[in-house]
């Protein structure tokens, strides 16, 4: 089911909404401009604040299909573009020399056809699709190195890639793109000039307990006031790697499974593996800090209750 | 699909917009933000296809075009609220204003975000144009040419700290030429060899079709390629006079190569890369200087690395980066803090190579608590006193590292012997 482009900021935000993401309405304004003006959207942010999903919601959402790149260091244009089938082309080649049925020439053009062309990423997202441009997601571009970097800039810029056997392929419509970029490294403005770029960031409190209702409907009100209550107090300590919302979902996952209804020290303690990755974060937080903490929103969920 | 079409046919009532995106557009460029002609035309785009119904969604719409690093945010914020707040007014009230934003600023500790913003509010016009003066560079050729041989080879082993003021301009004038090959390792991609140690398909069955049937196999290599390099530079008191010069070792280094990264700390850590960038070292140093404000203080080894770890490692260290850390270990407050934050460093980055000046003395044991901390989690330890020994330094980055701490066994069995 392919449905329309959003006609307004409001539509985007629905459209989100209807794929269950919890955006912000900064988010959808970026995305509209991104769909309606044909551009690529550059999302910038730390780990786990949603950006991938982002393209897969709108490939869901718009029924279109969803082409993802990893990107990592030494990615080229065999892995990220296009390449030969070499064995099919070298059968090809002893077939019709046993056969001896063709010139050299025709044999030529031959194996240099589309039939041997294995295609990758971002050449299929330049091709027709009848279900609308599909949605081409380039995940964490600052994993790659400057050279393919460059060579994105092309293709984003003129939808075209130049394959040297076949000539230029060009999209008739140009893919939706989303590029996201955890910022390991910085990159460059000629690039990012071509896109809209926005920032995710970390949502507070309020967003994080709308979309923890999205995502784990089962956790009851009180554990994810407190899971939440809890995150949000843990990004403010300095911590090497700080927890993103797909840590809180994960978490919250599994404190359900766990059969918690409601953190205590001890549950905590067990479980700060799923919110913390690093061995010093944990043992930053673990035992005495955590119970600081989880006093603090207790107290705080409390005397909020008590206003109500 | 989008249609830009629709835009474009809407009326255009848009003369005053269009005045003032323009105006808007000067001021965040004049404020440091790179913005062209193009992203005022792409701006104006953008509005259109949002339209105006919201004062949110034109923050955010302009964020979308102008903004591209996350750091440029508070800038634009700022500007935005000041400048839609009531841009006619702008041109008339830009004196009456300026000290409100100092104020409103000052609680949240972004005084240097306004001050930018208030210098850019208050350029703007036709005559700001970027300040600027030529290096003159005849001038420094022409010197070097006066130094001779037996000068130079006689400079090269004079300690930093014993130079006077002629020998360290001269000095300086020598590294400004200095060349430091870093040793290069195997990358992913890969170029036409004929003695490849891989097959390249690609080649081989055009080549083979060329010829007719399957003839030689084409071959490829490994491209190779020097991986980054990141020096930590103590600046502090006990450093001062070889921290001066350390410092025009840098700005030579990362003006001749890609993915250097520069950073400086005494009681707090400074990332100077952009400034080095400069290609006058004098210009750079005048902005190293300005923007540097704990020079020759004390030293707090273990925080500033912990604030390196924290900030920088993860986007300068990521692709194998070399280390060159530059110090003298003496370290005021030694506590767990460096030790554990050493080994962080030391376990995240290719190589680590400890230069120290207090080397150069023969009998040099590292007692103090900085340099104890220290030891365990280095790779390599030279000294760096004078130009000898920054040359020396080439003889070690030029081949890759064996093992880890390498050249710290071999120092140890050198002192024992």
């Amino acid at each position: 089911m392919t449905r329309l482009l959003p006609n307004s900021v409001d539509e985007t935000l629905d459209l989100l909404t209807g794929g269950r993401y919890v955006a912000d309405r900064s988010l959808a304004t970026a995305l509209y401009l991104a769909l309606r003006l044909g551009r690529p959207l550059f999302l910038e942010g730390e780990a786990g604040v949603g950006k991938t999903e982002i393209a897969k919601v709108l490939a869901e959402t718009l029924g279109r299909r969803l082409l993802r790149l990893q990107c990592y260091e030494g990615l080229d244009v065999a892995s990220a573009v296009y390449e030969w089938n070499y064995p099919r082309q070298m059968v090809e080649i002893r077939l019709s020399e046993a056969a001896g049925d063709r010139s050299r020439e025709s044999l030529g053009s031959d194996i240099y056809s589309e039939r041997f062309l294995i295609k990758r990423p971002l050449l299929q997202a330049l091709e027709p699709d009848p279900a609308g441009a599909p949605v081409l997601l380039i995940d964490e571009l600052d994993r790659t190195d400057e050279p393919f970097e460059a060579f994105l800039l092309e293709v984003l810029s003129d939808f075209q890639i130049t394959v040297p056997e076949l000539g230029t392929l060009r999209a008739t419509v140009p893919p939706i793109v989303v590029i996201t970029s955890n910022r390991t490294r910085e990159i460059h403005d000629a690039l990012k000039r071509r896109c809209f770029y926005y920032w995710v960031d970390y949502p507070d409190a309020a967003r994080e307990l709308e979309i923890l209702a999205v995502k784990v409907p089962q956790a009851r009100t009180e554990l994810s006031r407190q899971v939440v209550g809890f995150v949000q107090k843990l990004r403010k300590v300095e911590l090497f790697k700080l927890p993103g919302i797909a840590e809180t979902i994960d978490w919250t996952q599994a404190l359900i499974e766990l059969n918690q209804v409601a953190l205590d020290p001890k549950a905590v303690d067990d479980t700060l593996g799923v919110l913390l990755k690093y061995q010093d974060d944990i043992a930053k937080i673990r035992g005495s800090e955590a119970a600081v903490l989880l006093d603090q929103v207790k107290s705080e969920l409390a005397a909020a209750g008590r206003h109500a | 699909m989008p249609e830009p079409a629709r835009a474009a046919e809407r009326p255009t009532s848009q003369g005053r917009l269009v005045d003032n995106l323009m105006f808007f557009a000067r001021t965040l460029r004049a404020a440091g933000l790179p913005i062209g002609p193009g992203r005022v035309i792409e701006a104006l785009r953008a509005v259109e296809t949002v339209g105006l119904g919201r004062r949110e969604d034109l923050y955010w719409t302009l964020h979308a075009v102008f903004v591209n690093r996350q750091d440029q945010r508070p800038l634009f914020d700022q500007a935005f609220h000041v400048f839609w707040r009531n841009p006619q007014l702008l041109e008339r009230m830009m004196a009456m204003l300026l000290p409100s934003i100092g104020r409103a600023e000052d609680e949240d500790g972004q005084e240097e975000v306004s001050r930018r913003l208030a210098e850019a509010l208050r350029r703007e016009g036709p005559e700001a144009a970027p300040l600027g003066t030529p290096g003159e560079e005849e001038d420094e050729v022409e010197l070097d040419a006066t130094m001779t041989f037996s000068d130079r080879e006689l400079l090269q082993k004079i300690d930093f700290e014993k130079m006077s003021a002629e020998e360290m301009a001269r000095a300086k004038r020598l590294i400004a030429v200095m060349r430091l090959p870093i040793m290069e390792v195997a990358t992913r991609r890969f170029r036409p060899d004929p003695h490849g140690r891989r097959i390249d398909m690609r080649a081989t069955l055009r080549a083979s079709l060329r010829a007719g049937g399957l003839a030689t196999l084409k071959r490829r290599e490994a491209r190779r390629r020097h991986p980054p390099l990141v020096i930590l530079c103590d600046i502090s008191g006990s450093m001062s006079r070889y921290s001066r010069i350390v410092v025009h070792f840098m700005h030579a280094v990362t003006n001749d190569r890609d993915r250097v990264f520069a950073f400086v700390f005494g009681t707090r850590l400074t990332n100077i890369t952009r400034l080095l960038h400069h290609r006058d070292v004098d210009v750079a140093l005048d902005l190293v200087s300005e923007r540097v404000e704990d020079w020759s203080g004390g030293t707090r080894i273990g925080h500033c690395l912990a604030e390196f770890n924290a900030r920088w490692s993860r986007r300068v260290l990521g692709q194998g980066a070399v280390v060159l850390f530059i110090s003298d270990g003496l370290e005021r407050d030694a506590d767990q803090v460096l030790g554990r934050e050493m080994e962080r460093l030391h376990k995240s980055c290719r190589r680590l190579i400890w230069l120290n000046p207090l080397l150069r003395y023969d009998a040099y044991e590292p007692k103090s608590m900085g340099a104890k901390a220290i030891m365990p989690h280095i790779d390599d330890f030279r000294p760096v006193h004078n130009l000898t020994s920054l040359a020396d330094l080439t003889s070690v980055l030029a081949r890759p590292g064996q093992r880890r701490m390498e050249g710290v066994s071999q120092w140890m069995q050198q002192r024992q012997a």
